[in-house]
């Protein structure tokens, strides 16, 4: 049995955990750093992920991708709107989303893979082992297709995704190792791009999900978007400049302003300064001044809120506790505003940032058979339903369902002779199909030619543990299984994800190539750059013979440094060395006789 | 169409120990939920999560009073999958209904001035009293069920009844949201009266 580790793949950082003795703990990278910046960027010489693509964001903006979860699982025209924020481009299509990184397409699957891979090789490191299964966490509210593209990305990431848990219900599990009471327990958790609000009954290490709500396009992300947007009409008014259409002085912008906005949690006030090339901008900042900035966005959590408790059949004064989630959650006015709704204090006793994956750890012992006192009943965020005549959506299984849950649905045909029937699946809380999210559409195929109405065809639909839907059928008089062909709306289809997972391989190689060149050129850069100097500083040293054989060889590398031969490149460093290593010695002897007398080199070395 | 209380090993009755049923949901869900089978081959993963579906609705069909008597009617009335058919609404009930959506059309034609929306507030007050009174009628009526059960008396009657009670409520839900709608009040209403 291998190692199953925890994942949180965040909007703005990703963390990797497993639990060691009975308790979760988050891994560190080689620097002993636990987060990892989701940030992917598509460089000439191959992709780099996490703080090296952070460096990247102002200086190489359109090809490097952030909060790409805001992405996940939706079309074009959802996103459309925000489009404008991002210093990449996004090409329009009808179907799912996909960004263009130079003479490339990738989906945010993709992207999200990339930052997933990075956490499997942290986690390899550390173990000394390779890691294949993983629980993965999203936003509660995510709904099913943005679930589908969570899976997807860890499939072309090379891991088996054992189980998707919803990011505040991780948390309960995290905090429900003896650091939790026993009652009901409400997970406020604003992240970078997200928002979630559950409530849980917590029992006999019960994890039961009574309601959840949220909203999966509210987050850290957008307080620093009303902070630039604000600063934006500020440098103009200081100093006349425009920096809207300037992709590099955005970025700028923005990482001042997140940096601000954090140092604001803890300080009444702050100072921030951007060297522009034109002009230097500073700005004195109030936290005031940033809670009138964000206020309208914090309230618009609160709604989300009242009805998670009116769906949980509660009011306030049932609450036993309040926990807080995600790095937005250290905002003052955040903190305040929850405890206003829910009329107790909330607090984070463990870090907001790395309460999640602790408790995707908890989830995957509890798989492994690690843990099985404890057990999470989690709940579907939104209605399913289908399409019916009219344009009328009949819902099959009603939000905050516990999972895995089913419904079954006849159909039958209406025209005489009829084949197929087709399906179309939603998921939202609206009356109307064209309101709701559009999952997919089914084909019922293969059904026995007939007078309209005589077949049956009944249609199973399962929401596994997951939260994510499987769709069954079969002809009822004959107890045949009926094909069904999928359509994703806004997903992959099976073959797309089969391909990337395969382009993956191929990616993945091209990019460890693309970095073993790099590092073999620096290798002969340095070798050259010593061989230039020992030239210039101990030509006194060596005969001509001797001489010119160093400046042929170092001919022959200076040519092939900037071919792409691996190979070449460093048999003729290695050559290069060999050439000058009497001259090396000879310069190290006279080093040492000037600080020494006239004991040779080789002699000083083997004193001890 | 799957028994439910039987899932429970219950009687079908409709009064029953809400914190006893809890506790034996929480007992199935650790002996049947998916993720204490995730170790074991295709067959019982596939076992472990069609149960764990069937336990999941079969609670949360009768944890709720109301939903109970729903889902009752529904198994004794033997019908297949989960849509019930709609009995007619009560005549009376349906005369006045008629009365409140004359008001809330006229309220409409009249652009709803602060006095038609005051009309509609008081209507709608009303009418969530009745359905109230009606919610509570019918889960008191659950106490002559299980003394019919217990007897062995007929329960067509009384499943008549029911039948009849939920469909006033019904009826009452969708005019109390369309009432919400008006007032401009239905953001967190706007599912309650489909089914679940």
């Amino acid at each position: 049995m291998s190692r199953i580790v925890g994942i949180d793949l965040g909007t703005t950082n990703s963390l990797v955990a497993y639990v060691e003795g009975g308790i979760p703990k988050v891994i560190p990278d080689a620097e002993g750093r636990v987060l990892l910046p989701s940030i992917v960027a598509f460089t000439p010489a191959g992709v780099v992920v996490g703080e090296a693509a952070r460096r990247q964001l102002a200086r190489n903006a359109a090809r490097t991708i952030y909060s790409v979860k805001r992405l996940m699982g939706r079309g074009y025209e959802d996103v459309r709107d925000e489009l404008g924020h991002f210093p990449f481009e996004v090409v329009p299509s009808a179907e799912v989303v996909r960004i263009k990184v130079g003479d490339r397409e990738v989906t945010p699957p993709e992207v999200s893979a990339h930052v997933l891979r990075a956490l499997k090789a942290r986690a390899e490191a550390f173990f000394g082992e390779p890691v294949e299964q993983a629980v993965v966490t999203v936003p509660a509210y995510f709904n099913d297709a943005q679930r589908q593209a969570t899976k997807d990305a860890g499939r072309i990431a090379g891991l088996d995704v054992l189980r998707i848990v919803n990011e505040p219900t991780a948390a309960s599990l995290a905090y429900g190792l003896g650091r939790l009471s026993e009652g009901i327990i409400v997970v406020y958790d604003l992240g970078g791009g997200t928002f979630d609000v559950s409530i849980l009954r917590v029992h006999d290490g019960i994890f039961e999900v009574l309601a959840t709500n949220g909203n999966t396009h509210l987050g850290g992300d957008d307080f620093d978007r009303v902070m630039v947007e604000w600063l934006l009409a500020d440098v103009k008014a200081a100093h006349g400049a425009d920096l809207a259409s300037d992709p590099e002085a955005m970025q700028e912008l923005r990482l001042a302003a997140e940096a601000a906005k954090c140092r604001l949690s803890f300080d009444e006030r702050t100072t921030l300064t951007i060297p522009f090339e034109a002009f230097t901008y500073r700005r004195e900042i109030a936290r005031t001044d940033l809670e009138g900035l964000i206020g309208p966005l914090v309230e618009s959590t609160l709604g989300p809120c009242r009805r998670a408790l009116a769906d949980a059949g509660l009011d306030r004064a049932g609450v036993d506790e309040v926990v807080l989630v995600g790095g937005s959650t250290r905002i003052p006015l955040v903190r305040r505003r929850v405890q206003e709704v829910f009329g107790r204090e909330p607090h984070s006793r463990l870090n907001p940032d790395e309460v999640v994956a602790l408790g995707a750890a908890v989830q995957a012992q509890i798989l492994a058979g690690g843990i099985t006192d404890m057990l999470l009943l989690d709940v579907t965020p939104l209605s399913l339903g289908i399409e019916t005549l009219g344009g009328i959506v009949s819902v099959l299984i009603s939000r905050n369902t516990t999972i895995p849950t089913m419904a079954k649905e006849a159909f039958t045909t209406s025209v005489d002779g009829q084949t197929t029937v087709d399906m179309h699946v939603l998921q939202g809380e609206r009356e109307l199909a064209r309101d709701n999210r559009s999952l997919a559409r089914f084909d019922l195929a293969g059904i026995d030619p007939m007078p309209a109405g005589m077949p049956k065809i009944e249609v199973t639909f399962l929401i596994d543990a997951n939260g994510i839907l499987q769709v069954k059928a079969s002809e009822l008089r004959t107890g045949k299984a009926a094909a069904i062909e999928v359509k994703p709306t806004y997903g992959l289809t099976e073959a797309e994800v089969g391909q990337m997972v395969e382009d993956s391989f191929t990616h993945a190689e091209a990019d460890v190539n693309a970095r073993l060149l790099i590092e073999t050129r620096n290798e002969a850069d340095t070798v050259m750059t010593h061989v230039e100097r020992a030239l210039n500083q101990g030509a006194q040293l060596a005969d001509a013979e001797e001489l010119a054989g160093i400046k042929a060889a170092l001919e022959r590398l200076r040519e092939a440094r900037d071919g792409g031969d691996r190979d070449v490149i460093r048999e003729r460093t290695t050559d290069l060395n060999r050439a000058t290593e009497r001259l090396a010695e000879a310069m190290m002897d006279q080093a040492l006789k000037g600080a020494l007398g006239s004991k040779r080199a080789a002699e000083i070395m083997e004193q001890p | 169409m799957s028994d439910y209380f039987a899932v429970f090993e219950l009687p079908r009755k409709l009064q029953l120990d809400e914190e006893g049923l809890r506790r034996r949901f929480y007992e199935l869900s650790r002996r049947h939920h998916p993720d204490f089978h995730q170790l074991a081959g295709e067959d019982e993963q596939a076992a472990s999560l069609a149960d764990s579906a069937l336990i999941n609705r079969a609670y949360r069909a009768l944890r709720d009073p109301l939903a109970r008597v729903e889902y009752l009617v529904a198994l004794e009335g033997g019908q297949e999958n989960s849509a019930p058919a709609k009995p007619a609404v009560p005549r009376n009930l349906l005369m006045e209904m008629m009365e409140v959506q004359e008001a809330l059309e006229e309220a409409k034609g009249a652009g709803l001035d602060e006095a038609a929306l005051e009309r509609l507030r008081v209507e709608r007050g009303r009418l969530l009293d009745r359905r109230a009174a009606t919610e509570a009628a019918i889960v008191a009526h659950g106490a002559e069920w299980d003394a019919a059960v217990d007897q062995g008396a007929d329960r067509a009657p009384l499943l008549t009844w029911f039948k009849e009670a939920l469909a006033t409520r019904a009826y009452l839900r969708t005019v109390i949201d369309d009432l919400s709608q008006a007032l401009g009040e239905d953001q967190d209403a706007h599912v309650s009266h489909r089914r679940h």
